[in-house]
């Protein structure tokens, strides 16, 4: 009798992509709020988006209950760190910790794709992306999700920079307003919305800035 | 059941006592979890299949008379999607030694800051720096306890202690070599071709700076998985420092400068004064 195999798989793909634009002064946040399995649509109305501390927001895709697992176990964190230091955690330490928390589950990855975006100490807008073990970088732009193959090239086309690698280093900031971002955010989602079967329905859009955080959202295509 | 080491993730030892439930998942640094299946390997095959962890390299490091010179690309891909041309794949662990990166993006990254926290622990503890031989063992170790399980590191440790430049060569396998001149990466037999050839102990810091550039350009050349900002640094007596980032697109043409052609040049004349 040969050997039987596990018939289920602990995982599944929600599909949905997520896009974050850091600028001088604020960070740009966006997802769709899709959510799939196979080729049915769950529901229409799923937020990506997570708000983690103060100036500090998570948008992930993939799949949805590691997602919200991920998304408690950093706010519990987060309540503890608050309640020992008495302050919110700054965007590069939930960087830090988001890191290590995908780390411990090498051997049992959390299925979540993120970014994570918002303002670093300075006030200056940063967005942080991560592949779905840890691995993770500070860029002045990122996407990740379904869609990110179609989106990324066009960000890069708009918003390319110089490398933080060369030397001497060159200065990286979009030269973006706030505005401006979030007119590219809503176009960037029309057109993968277009292509992607997994992206549409509705974009929901984040901005954090010194003020504080604002949501917007904007239809997309339903079919 | 097999014993890992967890060495890198002790968690306080303020929590014992209390009752383990509540401290679960909730520690600062709660062990690894293992998936409760009958087949591990597989388990690991299909996850990495499906979560596609960021690697590709083409990494580099050599001891000559001046000290240690060490080079990396920057370039991480998933599958044959490129997610970033702007990796550090040089890790400074402290101001006098450096990890080079090799093989799945987040081991690396996380391993290596395990590292430098231990690496800082033993002079806390022990009123010194810790040698490169030291802190390469540990690495090594560290990794040899996690055999099997499907880590990917691929890595060179450079540093200057009193004993003079060190390099060693950590993997994953449980690997760790003392040498003069590695590379490591998809991109490692490429750039071995240049640096073999172009290699002298007596070199300068200028000449063996622009030999690792060189290898790391060369590699990216040939190499899709390399790519993006060929990075040099040097280990001295007074630790390191990086010497360049240079884009690779950029490099080609300075070692491959356009001459305008015979036409381009009347043209340019007739337009003249």
């Amino acid at each position: 009798m040969t050997k039987q195999q596990a018939n289920w798989s602990p995982y599944d793909n929600n599909g949905g992509s997520c896009v974050a634009i850091a600028g001088a002064d604020y960070c740009v946040i966006a997802a769709d709020t899709r959510m799939s399995t196979g080729y049915n649509i769950l529901t229409r109305e799923c937020s990506k988006i997570t708000k983690l501390a103060d100036k500090c927001m998570m948008a992930s895709s993939g799949f949805q209950a590691d997602v919200k697992a991920l998304q408690k176990l950093l706010a519990a964190r987060h309540l503890i760190y608050q309640h020992q230091h008495n302050k919110q955690m700054s965007c590069p330490a939930m960087a830090q910790l988001l890191s290590n928390t995908l780390y411990y589950k090498r051997f049992f990855p959390y299925y979540s794709f993120n970014v994570l975006g918002g303002l670093d100490s300075e006030g200056k807008g940063c967005v942080y992306t991560y592949d779905a073990v840890g691995s993770y970088e500070r860029v002045g732009y990122s996407s990740q999700g379904s869609g990110s193959t179609l989106i990324m090239p066009f960000l890069d086309n708009q918003l390319k920079s110089p490398s933080p690698l060369l030397l001497p280093a060159q200065d990286a900031v979009t030269p973006l307003s706030e505005s401006e971002a979030v007119d590219l955010v809503k176009t960037v989602f029309a057109s993968a919305t277009e292509r992607d079967i997994y992206t549409g329905d509705k974009l929901e859009i984040v901005v954090v800035n010194a003020e504080g955080i604002r949501s917007e959202y904007m239809d997309l295509r339903k079919d | 059941m097999m014993k890992l080491d967890f060495g890198g993730l002790e968690s306080a030892s303020q929590f014992h006592g209390v009752d383990s439930e509540l401290v679960d998942g909730l520690s600062s640094a709660p062990s690894f979890e293992i998936p409760n299946t009958t087949n591990f390997d597989g388990f690991q095959k299909e996850a990495i299949q499906m979560v596609k962890p960021a690697k590709g390299t083409t990494t580099l490091a050599f001891i000559f008379k001046e000290g240690v010179m060490v080079a990396a690309d920057s370039r991480a891909s998933m599958g044959g999607y490129i997610s970033s041309q702007s990796v550090k794949k040089i890790i400074e662990i402290n101001p006098y030694m450096l990890g080079t990166m090799a093989g799945g993006a987040a081991d690396c990254q996380f391993w290596h800051r395990n590292l430098g926290i231990k690496c800082r622990l033993h002079e806390l503890a022990n009123k010194r720096r810790i040698s490169v031989t030291g802190a390469s063992k540990l690495l090594a170790n560290i990794l040899y306890s996690y055999r099997g399980m499907g880590l990917s590191v691929g890595t060179m440790i450079a540093g200057w202690d009193e004993t003079g430049p060190g390099l060693y060569y950590v993997d994953s396998e449980g690997g760790r070599l003392k040498g003069n001149r590695f590379s490591v990466g998809s991109g490692s037999p490429y750039a071995y071709g240049v640096l073999d050839s172009g290699y002298r102990y007596d070199m300068s810091v200028e000449e063996a700076a622009e030999l690792a550039r060189r290898a790391i350009y060369h590699a990216t050349f040939r190499d899709g998985a390399s790519g993006g900002v060929a990075s040099v640094y040097h280990v001295g007596p007074n630790g390191w420092k990086k010497l360049s980032g240079d884009d690779v697109g950029e490099l080609y043409y300075k070692y491959n400068p356009v001459t305008p052609s015979t036409v381009e040049q009347e043209m340019a004349e007739a337009a003249g004064p």
